[in-house]
């Protein structure tokens, strides 16, 4: 993957910046953000040197103060716009039963309803697209929490990560599975192809991501994160399977969803119960963000899925307007 | 807490208004005499009989009223 085109003057004089390398620990400085989007796809490549890389960006560059310095910039932009947004909660009692009322009580419309019933052969290619960013890394971000966690938490999330990473067996891995899938639609799979394309919306998820999977103060968020998200898939997953086969997609596209019908139904009860119930059994503190990670997943899919909705003319009005 | 214990890791596990969770590698009969081998490191058998992907839990029961979840 090459850097991306900017979205403004920041992301303009960081990729410039990136691609030119930095002599010394002094960085230059750096203009404000034009808008959310510039600030966002600047730190989506600032955190992609923490993943794969970038082709035409020097690897010495992943560690180097002034990018860091940035880097630290923005996030605290993303955390205090994030931590506004969520609400807070009421403990009642047991902290599974808790958790996924907490979930079934966030409401929102659902890409996987229309593409099940509604959605054309373009609009659910598009879909593909922007969810690749996530999906071409899907598990990744939260495998970096691992090391940080106390005994039975990290035992629990390498029981999950493991059938994430296909139990040892690359053509199982879901990040391949899901290659292979995109390939199959006539897509191109490499990680991060569609990055010029995607919405601010898709940039904030995927950022959101890393920033809970990347600081050891926010692991708390980031395995409550990765709950909601796993609480909320598998019955979406069967929508979306029905309607790649109702728009007669291929095979290994609509078998990407079917995988996850059964594999996240095992997932929720495992991130769960036995993740983050471990968790905040052993360090009750960290229960707030738990659920502060858990509502950033659910409302970032909502805004996802308003700006998708709305760009196809689904939703309308007030709903339309709330983009 | 001390960390430095012994703690519980049960190989079935039944989730409270949800499936059973089934550790290591099964053979799970069906309600038709159908053996099914699990596939996964954990696997969810349905207990609302209300799953499409039986035996195997689809998280179903979420859509049913508390009373009519598996206790």
């Amino acid at each position: 993957m090459l850097t991306p085109k900017p979205r403004g003057s920041l992301s303009e004089a960081v990729f410039a910046a990136l691609r030119a390398g930095l002599d010394t620990d002094h960085g230059p400085v750096w203009p404000t953000a034009d808008a959310d989007e510039d600030a966002a796809v600047s730190l989506w490549v600032l955190y992609e040197l923490h993943y794969r890389g970038l082709d035409d960006v020097g690897d010495e560059l992943e560690w180097h103060p002034a990018l860091l310095a940035l880097r630290h910039q923005l996030e605290g932009d993303l955390e205090a716009r994030l931590r506004a947004r969520f609400p807070g909660r009421r403990s009642e009692g047991d902290f599974g039963e808790e958790f996924f009322g907490f979930v079934a009580n966030h409401d929102g419309p659902s890409l996987a309803a229309h593409v099940q019933r509604d959605a054309d052969r373009d609009q659910v290619l598009e879909l593909l697209r922007v969810r690749s960013i996530y999906h071409l890394k899907e598990a990744d971000p939260t495998a970096w929490v691992v090391p940080r966690l106390p005994v039975a938490t990290k035992a629990a999330l390498m029981e999950l990560l493991y059938d994430e990473y296909g139990v040892g067996d690359p053509n199982r891995l879901h990040a391949h599975l899901w290659a292979l899938g995109m390939e199959a639609c006539g897509l191109e799979s490499d990680y991060g192809a569609y990055i010029d394309e995607v919405p601010t919306e898709i940039l904030e998820q995927n950022n959101a991501m890393s920033l809970f999977g990347l600081h050891r103060r926010l692991r708390g968020a980031a395995l409550g994160h990765l709950a909601a998200f796993e609480a909320t898939s598998s019955m979406p997953s069967r929508r979306m399977a029905q309607g790649l086969e109702r728009l007669d997609l291929p095979r290994a596209i609509v078998d990407y969803y079917t995988e996850h019908i059964e594999a996240d139904a095992v997932h929720e009860q495992l991130a769960v119960r036995t993740v983050c119930g471990s968790l905040v059994a052993q360090e009750p503190g960290l229960t707030d963000d738990v659920y502060f990670g858990a509502f950033t997943c659910l409302d970032l899919e909502n805004r996802v899925a308003v700006r998708m909705l709305s760009r196809w003319g689904v939703l309308e009005g007030d709903e339309g307007a709330a983009a | 807490m001390s960390e430095a214990r012994s703690f519980d890791h049960p190989d079935v596990v039944l989730c409270p208004g949800g499936p059973m969770l089934l550790r290591g590698d099964h053979l799970v009969e069906d309600a038709d005499g159908v053996t099914h081998r699990t596939e996964r490191p954990v696997s969810a058998i349905c207990r609302c009989h209300k799953s499409a992907s039986k035996p195997w839990c689809d998280g179903t029961h979420k859509l049913l009223p508390h009373k009519q979840r598996p206790i």
